[in-house]
């Protein structure tokens, strides 16, 4: 656990090597409804690098398009110097791909499933035998080879996922929110691996995310929002750039409140979700001067180091998760749209 | 690669084959899955013989037709039986493919480097394979009704139900791709199929229908299916065993030109 932990913050040494994924310009459209609206990031190679997003931010729309699936209306994606949308046949045998919804036969068993991933990449015979048997033993289910994937556990199915994702030995491999619906525990191991994969294989890995606690794990991040990139760095420096740390006060009144503390303290108050939110060094002196100067009218008082939501909402203006984005017609298309 | 470390020392060997593997593989998978599913083993089988039974029994007795006008109606429908077993086996396997988009395996196939026509050819073969194994389970009644087979003509009936399980499967393949739930395709069958049995000659033959019946029984291209089947079950009823053949082979290029062409559209829409 402390190794994994400690995996995003370890730097990277070839970051001056050409781009592995460089993606231009992104610009995708559902009937007249926009999902992406002029991306561009590049990933470099051996990176852990995570697409950060609400949903219908647009990076399952990313994902889609980078994995061939998708042709993006205007703009390029090009990954190991193919260009997603012209030349897909090239890309597809280069990249592995992992996608949120169950992929793996349940019925058929693990070797079984390999076996007809391997033929889908042109892997046949004792090679592929013997591909199946390391790959197995390496996700830990060597054991369970012989066994249908129907029982396995929901951390055997991923890792089996993951297992047909590197099959073909891909230099790059693309991830959609992998660890939907798995426990904590098999979530920290998947992305234990996921690390693993990079330092000792070299594999650049992208992998879409909307949590915070595995956006903290990665090399680099991408934000986005509303089809727009708001972000683009390594965790800690997209953190550092919110001076201090981030105090949250609840209040009855908070915007009558926010304009107050910015008359008495001269200070950049927000008003955010009917929270006030003021960035600053020096907290905690600064929340005793508040709350002695309006007795009364603070409920409830917080003070934290910066997070990558709070990143988000520097750039946003809104929170990561706005109460009603689940429920508007966007969000809910763009679900139905997805599976 | 030059940059990758030692755990993946040995690249591993690949062919640039794009179209016959990856149909191989999309065929087995569809074969073992049927097999593991034993409920589906037992319906595919049993429905068709109470079918037979139930319908055949009881029109029996208020029926006579065939060229010698003395055949009874259960040896009448056997050969729409067979046929129907066939239908119903090829079009349902294809359900397969709207679970298949409905989980995420058609995905990891469409992001795999396999050529667009191995999908149709390894889904329907699949499929085909399934339906020409009932439909010969079925022949083992034939002795029930006075039929005796010799080896030339038993060959030919499996490859008449080899080209009307690949033509049915093959429609059911262009039905299911652009379809996302499974309740829309029961629809479609209930819609399309049905019709396209009941006016092949399975149920009744077409000498006693009427004129505009007859037109659309002879624009029913399974028609040609229960008669190449009845000529090779029952040589006296007449007919042109190779015309027939060849409409079969016809119907199953053009429902496999539709499929392909339904799997080969890359848009800007998700393709699953």
């Amino acid at each position: 656990m402390s190794v994994s932990e400690l995996v995003g913050s370890i730097p990277r040494e070839d970051t001056l090597a050409s781009p592995v994924i460089s993606v231009r310009e992104l610009v995708h459209r559902y009937d007249n409804r926009p999902a992406l609206n002029g991306v561009s990031f590049d990933v470099r190679p051996a990176e852990l690098f995570g697409l950060l997003g609400p949903n219908g931010s647009g990076k399952t729309t990313m994902f889609r398009i980078l994995s061939t699936l998708m042709v993006p209306v205007a703009g390029q994606a090009i990954i190991l110097g193919y260009d997603a949308a012209k030349d897909p046949s090239q890309l597809r045998r280069e990249i592995g791909v992992v996608f949120q919804a169950q992929s793996i036969d349940l019925k058929l068993t693990a070797t079984e499933n390999l076996q007809h991933q391997g033929h889908l990449y042109g892997l046949h015979g004792s090679p592929l035998r013997s591909r199946i048997r390391e790959i197995l033993q390496r996700v830990g289910l060597a054991d369970r080879a012989r066994d249908k994937a129907e029982t396995f556990s929901g951390g055997m199915q991923r890792r089996l996922e993951l297992a047909k994702g590197l099959l073909h030995g891909p230099r790059v491999l693309l991830l959609d929110e992998p660890t939907t619906g798995l426990d904590p525990g098999a979530r920290r191991d998947l992305w234990q691996y996921l690390s693993i994969l990079r330092d000792e294989e070299q594999v650049t890995v992208l992998v879409t995310t909307h949590l915070m606690e595995e956006a903290e794990r990665c090399d680099r991040l991408a934000i986005l929002n509303e089809g727009k990139l708001v972000a683009l760095g390594t965790p800690t420096e997209l953190k550092r750039e919110i001076g201090g740390d981030v105090i949250v006060l609840e209040a009855k009144e908070p915007d009558a409140l926010a304009m107050r503390i910015r008359a008495r303290f001269n200070v950049d108050v927000r008003v955010i979700g009917g929270q006030v939110r003021i960035e600053k060094d020096q907290a905690h002196r600064f929340v005793t001067d508040v709350v002695e100067a309006f007795p009364g009218e603070i409920d409830a008082v917080s003070i934290a180091k910066p997070s990558l939501e709070d990143v988000f909402i520097r750039r946003t203006g809104h929170r990561f998760w706005t109460e009603g984005a689940e429920t508007t017609q966007d969000a809910t298309k763009s679900k139905a749209r997805k599976h | 690669m030059a940059t990758r470390s030692t755990t993946l020392p040995i690249p591993i060997p690949r062919t640039k084959d794009e179209l016959l593997l990856p149909a191989f593989t999309l065929w087995l998978r569809e074969v073992v899955r049927f097999y593991r599913q034993r409920a589906r083993v037992v319906g595919v089988i049993a429905s068709p013989i109470l079918f037979w039974v139930a319908i055949g029994s009881g029109f029996g007795t208020s029926f006579r037709s065939g060229a010698n006008g003395n055949q009874n109606y259960l040896e009448y429908f056997y050969p729409g039986a067979l046929i129907m077993i066939v239908l119903f086996t090829s079009i349902f396997t294809m359900m397969s493919v709207i679970e298949d988009r409905k989980e995420g395996f058609l995905l990891s196939v469409l992001v795999a480097p396999v050529s667009r026509s191995a999908i149709v050819l390894g889904k329907v073969l699949g499929g085909t394979t399934l339906a020409t194994i009932q439909g010969l389970i079925f022949l083992v009644f034939a002795p029930l009704v006075g039929v005796h087979i010799g080896l030339g003509s038993f060959a030919l009936i499996v490859v008449t139900v080899f080209l009307v399980s690949f033509a049915l499967t093959a429609l059911g393949f262009a039905i299911a791709w652009p379809m996302d739930s499974t309740q829309a395709f029961h629809a479609i069958i209930n819609l399309f199929l049905i019709p396209l049995w009941l006016l092949s000659g399975a149920l009744f033959p077409i000498s006693g229908a009427s004129v505009w019946l007859r037109v659309l029984m002879r624009i029913n291209p399974l028609t040609y299916g229960v008669e190449a089947l009845r000529q090779l079950l029952y040589p006296a009823s007449g007919g042109s065993l190779a015309s027939s053949l060849a409409t079969l082979v016809l119907f199953s290029l053009f429902m496999f030109g539709l499929g392909f062409v339904m799997v080969n559209r890359r848009t800007t829409k998700p393709a699953a």
